[in-house]
């Protein structure tokens, strides 16, 4: 990955969001008086509400929180078509933008169904859940050593990675940034998505 | 005009006996007799209503008498039970559902579930008087109502979703004293569609040959994750449901077809499959949660 993140770039940052309210579409998707998040078409609409507003993004590599802070209910359907599935549709090579994913407040409500999503799926997710960012779902212990110390590091850079991770630091960091997990920088540094989302 | 006796008692033990007598019918016009009624559960209120269901479906005008008095009507109006059934048997008396009091043991009255918008609605319906149940009476802390409600709604979309037909979801909290010395919430969930076997016959009937059948549908479903759909992401609303009520240390069990599979708390063992049951053409899901007890 040669690009540099959208962030980088903007001083200011860009013009479109850099979270979505998840709630918010639930009240424009459905008439639900608590924002709860249940049933699969409500998943599916609330997913694609949420592409469509990621279609207009520079081609750029971008960081996008996925925000479920107001959402009260959120069943394993919905789980099912707001986290893996809109992660899977950004994960391959065909996606359409290149866009990093971050979930908030997907506390003890929420965790259970997305871990168990994510498990089905095979994949992974960068999730706030109430006490800062955790890597959820299926990964290596190695993968999640090197997640930790990126995550505490923030940034790392390429003279440092030996001394943070050891010799398999950058096959691991790039796992985790094919994994959409982490950023890989041209210059062989890394990045935590959370400290990137931060400096917006 | 045939008569199928309602027996004193209904719940989801016997309802099977209605579910024989109504496919004995056939098209012949049947009375559902449940003038002795004298108590019923959520499970068998919903039987009542998938028996006049198919009694109907089958051509045949669908009857029902009810007690005359005592506690056993109002607890049906407090259910909308007669709401319901009015709309099922012809000449069922249509009377106004009553509210329930706050203190009432009513969590969920019979609502019927035909779409995704239904499901969104009993969701959010629920929500205060389940919290008061869940954390009040079956003594579980207080970020189960969310876990219920998340129970509840994968529950209503099987119907949706898999049965293509109508259903109806009920709740009521009992005290079963003698049974289990606790209390417990039981949750009915019934439909007249197209059954287990049927909706994953095309998706998943080819590769078990002569083994297909209801309960090796139930058991695909049940035991697997097994959906009509061929996305991964399917199939684990009953895997979950049945994780978080062995959890509560409750009973979940589906009837369909001929047959029924559970999972079976240590306080009510049962078999985990039982075949050659009266055939029901739909899916009847019936969960228990009992009060949690200290360790």
């Amino acid at each position: 990955m040669t690009e540099r993140l959208a962030h980088d770039r903007h001083g200011g940052g860009p013009d479109w969001p850099a979270a979505i309210d998840v709630a918010a579409i639930v009240t424009d998707t459905v008439a639900s008086r608590g924002h709860n998040l249940v049933t699969r078409p409500t998943g599916r609409a609330v997913r694609e509400a949420i592409e469509q507003r990621l279609t207009p993004m520079s081609p750029s590599p971008f960081v996008m929180l996925i925000d479920f802070t107001r959402v009260r209910i959120l069943d394993f359907s919905c789980a099912d078509e707001v986290v893996a599935k809109l992660l899977l549709r950004y994960h391959g090579p065909d996606r359409p933008g290149n866009i990093f994913f971050l979930f908030r407040a997907v506390d003890e409500m929420h965790r259970h169904a997305v871990e168990e999503v994510l498990a089905r799926h095979g994949l992974a997710a960068v999730c706030d859940v109430g006490g800062g960012f955790q890597l959820l779902g299926p990964a290596t212990p190695e993968e999640r050593k090197a997640w930790d110390t990126l995550e505490r590091c923030e940034r790392i850079r390429p003279r440092d990675l030996a001394g943070a991770l050891g010799e398999l630091g950058e096959p691991l960091l790039r796992g985790l940034a094919r994994r959409r997990l982490a950023y890989w920088s041209g210059n062989g540094g890394a990045a935590a998505l959370s400290a990137l989302a931060r400096t917006r | 005009m045939r008569v199928v006796e309602i027996p004193s008692s209904l719940d989801y033990r016997n309802v099977d006996t209605v579910f024989a007598e109504a496919a004995a019918a056939g098209a012949e016009p049947v009375l559902f007799d449940a003038r002795r009624l004298r108590w019923i559960d959520p499970n068998g209120m919903l039987a009542l209503l998938c028996a006049g269901q198919v009694a109907s479906a089958n051509g045949a005008t669908a009857r029902l008498s009810l007690p005359a008095g005592g506690d056993v009507v109002g607890y049906l109006d407090r259910m909308g039970f007669p709401a319901a059934a009015a709309r099922v048997f012809r000449g069922s008396p249509q009377r106004a559902v009553r509210p329930p009091s706050r203190e009432s043991d009513v969590l969920l009255e019979i609502t019927p579930i035909a779409t995704n918008s239904d499901v969104h609605e009993v969701v959010d319906r629920v929500q205060s008087r389940a919290g008061a149940i869940l954390s009040r009476t079956l003594r579980y802390p207080l970020a189960a109502v969310v876990q219920f409600s998340v129970i509840l709604s994968e529950v209503c979309q099987n119907i949706v979703e898999h049965a293509d037909g109508p259903g109806w979801v009920a709740a009521q909290r009992y005290n079963w004293t003698r049974r289990l010395g606790r209390q417990v919430l039981v949750i009915g969930v019934s439909d007249v569609g197209r059954g287990f076997r049927d909706s994953l016959a095309e998706e998943h009937a080819e590769r078990f040959g002569d083994r297909w059948g209801d309960v090796t549908a139930l058991e695909a479903a049940f035991l697997m994750g097994l959906t009509r759909f061929p996305d991964t992401g399917r199939g684990q609303g009953i895997q979950q449901i049945r994780k978080q009520v062995a959890r509560w240390q409750g009973l979940v069990s589906i009837r369909s077809g001929t047959a029924r599979i559970a999972d079976s708390p240590s306080w009510h063992p049962s078999p985990p499959v039982v075949d050659g049951l009266p055939r029901f053409p739909g899916a009847q899901i019936n969960l228990v949660l009992p009060e949690r007890i200290d360790d």
